[in-house]
């Protein structure tokens, strides 16, 4: 083989496989990893004829770096609740009216008029779910049902115990289980708070996301976590509970939002509607193991997740949850020095 | 004599090597074992199953963004080991000129600045250029790997040229031989496993970059370290694993071809 | 006719043109997928802080006040903000070990590798790089297979009666250190390897000729001779793992800041991008310092070998 021709043809072909063409009918869709349905993916395009693209991020502040930089190429992002506001002042989205869609009617009630979308003129709910706490039984048999767990850890828990390092959940926790309301700017209630987390992480074992993996793997014991991954760990080992803390637990929802610069505005148009279909909402449901907030969709849940405590919140418990928001930019600064300070 | 003397034996430096070589590949085996994990962890073995492989070889997505990162590392490798052997020819063996320790500071410079940093800052300028040029393809990627691979290329070359003297070059001179040729049959051979040394440390390093890239890619443009951190939060299958092992031994596979092929010619 | 001073510098100059041609491609890369966003990255240190993250555009030294300086949250005094310099010295701590404990296990391999036989000896090269080639990721969790507390390494200890019960070493700083250690391995081998493959053993033979212990050979023959391909290692190992934090994240367990965690947290859930600019920037500084202060001595001695 005559290298000196071989090689530069290599490079060549590599270079030019790199611009290859795409097919036409596109939609690019920006959203977590590991949390779009290849399934659902593959209808929608069968449906409408569309090539789908899914690039994944691992964080709201990344997705929001990014697009707010502008010529990305995606058509549709799924941001948290509490950064839609920002993607909308920022002139980030575009007005699509979901509540004019044919689908809309299948939204719940309790998700059509959310605080941080008015009327639903840009998003679409894509998921909803709870953070509470995990507890693995073996190791700990009593009631979990508080923050408690994390901020004053029973011994059997001491140096088992994780804390999942958002520190937007962190502090809505702290703060609610000292009694404080969400947001709060209250110095003295701070302080506490500040003091607080600073005593009980000796008696963390680590801050960090892969709840999954350790708790299964016995590394954990106990955890602050998001429901669907509760679930997920429950169903391998049964010994493993969720709980709704009392002292107030936080609830989310991911949204479907269409970018101002999208390219395809039709096909995400459709996606948005698409989603809302209650049997399309259950197979999204079915992979990413969280609630949808689309009245029809329970007959086509899975049956591990019909009645499942983490996915249903029992009626008991509902009063305590509360939608977490945006705090303003001062309260913001105030916390991130108070999770400096913790990290150190 | 009674004993040979074995002019190269350092005591127990070749203990420490191989330890050194068990210690790498451990982590290796267990992540190829784990490729077979009938169970849906990483880590907890539950049986033996073929079923990640099965599950890889139909998620487009993962084995779109494992050829990406191999398209991205050889040719950022390439272009950064070329730039950084003609840099390290001139910037070694010579009594200090103007704007040397300049230069040196400039090609070191992607070393020594945190990737977080780099990575926002490219973001950041990509993103003009974008608007401005409407090009979105991968070359931002291979740029911005290059640009980083080129310190890390640079090094090892340059550490191998100032053991070279420059007697041989001379010779090559007085001979009569152009620059170039000399630079091709004498300085080449001489400076190969420096140049071999660089190329293979700018690919590897490309091929695991995650930060960088995960601010700098546009859409569809996941790597497989990418598309890796994504799952970190949503939880990791042995998926991860199976491709990661399946091309393992696809890499071994070329290059062997490779060293055999090369072989031949000698 | 020329005179030959004359002609002699005019070959230097030339020399020295030809010089500044061979490094415009590296250079010319550099520039602009280095440089030129950096000095973004300046510029966005004397900015002030958007409201979520990102800039205002306005100007404002708060960023790098913030580096050294900081205010007690709840009752205003100013102080030094022992925060950030202790996760310095921290990450300082960390790479120095690293780095020394990749010259420990590197230099024997590269040594071992260099005094192969010269067939074999780019299959070993190969065979140290092979492990590398997978996902960086997924090599962190093959680790912390090995060091949980029911891995490898505890479960054989327990086995063998060493201990009773498991060491903690996963999220433990010991963990990261391994973990680091692993991946900046083959970048002190490779440039060591490169180094010591055109060691000339007529030189090590002539040391032992004059009755010279294998320890004195090392010390005063191989050693200086290989010392290049040491302090590329060195660097390659030692700045990269200061603002490294994918690693330190993984094996940490995330409790304890490194400098990478830190600038992190300020471009991401912190929200203060002129603070994290700052600190970087203040971190590229001192490491630019140190390395100029080497190419200074290295220059000067490469006159001296001519």
């Amino acid at each position: 083989m005559n290298w000196k021709t071989t090689a530069p043809a290599i490079g060549l072909a590599l270079l030019a496989s790199t611009g290859l063409a795409r097919a036409e009918g596109e939609l690019n869709i920006y959203n977590w990893g590991n949390y779009t349905s290849p399934e659902v993916i593959k209808k929608f395009e069968e449906k409408f004829n569309v090539k789908v693209t899914i690039t994944d991020y691992d964080s709201n502040d990344t997705a929001l770096a990014k697009v707010r930089q502008g010529g990305t190429g995606f058509d549709i992002a799924i941001p948290s609740q509490t950064y839609v506001p920002i993607w909308i002042e920022e002139g980030l989205i575009q007005e699509t009216d979901p509540s004019t869609m044919e689908n809309f009617k299948n939204v719940a009630p309790e998700w059509a008029n959310p605080d941080f979308d008015p009327g639903r003129k840009y998003t679409v709910p894509w998921a909803w779910g709870t953070i509470g706490i995990v507890v693995n039984t073996d190791a700990y048999k009593g009631p979990a049902d508080s923050w408690g767990i994390i901020f004053n850890t029973p011994d059997e828990l001491k140096g088992k115990v994780n804390v999942v390092p958002e520190m937007g959940d962190v502090m809505f926790a702290a703060i609610k289980y000292l009694g404080g309301e969400q947001c709060t700017d209250d110095k003295t209630l701070l302080k506490k708070v500040r003091d607080m987390l600073v005593a009980a992480k000796p008696n963390w074992v680590a801050m960090e996301y892969n709840t999954i993996e350790r708790m299964g793997a016995g590394d954990f014991m106990a955890t602050s976590d998001w429901n669907g991954s509760a679930l997920r760990q429950r169903l391998e080992h049964p010994q493993i509970h969720y709980s709704y803390p009392k002292e107030g637990f936080g609830l989310w929802s991911d949204n479907v939002v269409v970018l101002k610069e999208a390219k395809n505005v039709e096909n995400a148009k459709l996606f948005q509607n698409f989603i809302m279909d209650p049997e399309n909402a259950a197979g999204l449901s079915a992979f990413h193991r969280y609630a949808n907030a689309i009245t029809g969709s329970e007959k086509y849940m899975p049956d591990d997740m019909k009645d499942a405590p983490e996915v249903v919140i029992p009626e008991a418990d509902k009063a305590h949850g509360e939608l977490q928001k945006m705090c303003s930019p001062e309260t913001q600064e105030l916390y991130t020095k108070i999770w400096t300070e913790l990290q150190k | 004599m009674a004993k040979s003397f074995d002019l190269k034996a350092l005591p127990g430096f070749t203990t420490i090597a191989v330890i050194c070589f068990v210690a790498l590949y451990l982590p290796i085996i267990i992540l190829v074992a784990y490729a077979f994990n009938a169970a849906t962890s990483t880590s907890e073995w539950g049986g033996f199953s073929l079923k990640w492989f099965v599950s890889a070889w139909n998620n487009a997505q993962v084995i779109d963004a494992t050829i990406r990162s191999f398209q991205i590392a050889v040719l950022a490798a390439t272009f950064a080991t070329i730039a950084a052997t003609m840099a390290a020819l001139a910037t070694t063996r010579t009594k200090s000129y103007r704007g040397l320790t300049f230069k040196y500071a400039f090609i070191n410079q992607p070393l020594m600045v945190p990737e977080i940093v780099t990575a926002v800052a490219l973001l950041i300028f990509f993103s003009r250029v974008k608007v401005f040029t409407g090009y979105a393809g991968l070359g931002y990627l291979i740029a911005a790997h290059t640009a980083f691979c080129i310190p890390f290329a640079y090094l090892p070359i340059r550490a191998r040229l100032e053991s070279m003297d420059l007697t041989l070059e001379r010779a090559a001179a007085d001979l009569y031989a152009t620059p170039w040729k000399t630079f091709r049959r004498v300085t080449l051979p001489l400076l190969w496993p420096g140049v071999l040394a660089g190329f293979m440390l700018a690919f590897v390093i490309s091929l695991d970059d995650v930060v960088i890239t995960n601010f700098v890619k546009l859409g569809g443009q996941d790597t497989l370290p990418t598309y890796m951190l994504g799952q970190i939060r949503r939880g990791i299958t042995p998926e991860i694993n199976a491709i990661s092992t399946a091309f393992l031994l696809l890499s071994i596979l070329i290059v062997t071809l490779f060293f055999f092929a090369s072989r031949k010619r000698d | 006719m020329a005179s030959a001073q004359e002609s002699a510098r005019s070959a230097e100059r030339q020399d020295i043109r030809n010089r500044w041609l061979l490094s415009t491609p590296a250079l010319m890369i550099i520039f602009l997928a280095a440089i030129g966003p950096l000095l973004i990255v300046l510029v966005y240190s004397f900015l002030a802080p958007g409201p979520y993250g990102d800039v205002k555009w306005e100007f404002s030294t708060d960023g790098w006040v913030s580096v050294f300086l900081q205010r007690d949250i709840f009752d205003d005094t100013l102080s030094f903000a022992d925060a950030h310099l202790a996760i310095f010295w921290r990450s300082v701590k960390l790479s120095l070990g690293t780095t020394l404990l990749t010259v420990v296990f590197g230099f024997p391999t590269a040594y071992f590798i260099a005094t192969r036989p010269e067939r074999t000896r780019e299959v070993w090269l190969f065979l140290i790089t092979i492990p590398f080639w997978t996902n960086l990721l997924i090599r962190t969790f093959a680790i912390l297979q090995i060091i949980r507390n029911e891995g490898i390494i505890n479960t054989l200890l327990i086995k063998a009666g060493i201990i009773n019960a498991p060491i903690q070493i996963l999220f433990t700083d010991v963990a990261i250190m391994i973990g680091m250690v692993y991946v900046y391995l083959p970048l002190m081998v490779l440039p060591l390897y490169a180094s010591m493959e055109k060691l000339d053993f007529r030189l090590v033979e002539a040391g032992y000729d004059l009755y010279a212990s294998r320890f004195a050979v090392l010390r005063r023959i191989i050693f200086p001779l290989v010392k290049p391909g040491l302090i590329a290692g060195s660097i390659l190992v030692f700045i990269p793992s200061l603002g490294a934090y994918v690693t330190p994240s993984l094996l940490g367990g995330g409790k304890n800041m490194m400098l990478g965690n830190l600038i992190e947290l300020q471009f991401g859930q912190g929200r203060n991008w002129p603070l994290g600019a700052s600190i970087s920037i203040t971190l590229m500084a001192m490491v630019m310092i140190a390395l100029l202060a080497y190419v200074r001595n290295a220059g000067s001695s490469e006159v001296r070998h001519g």
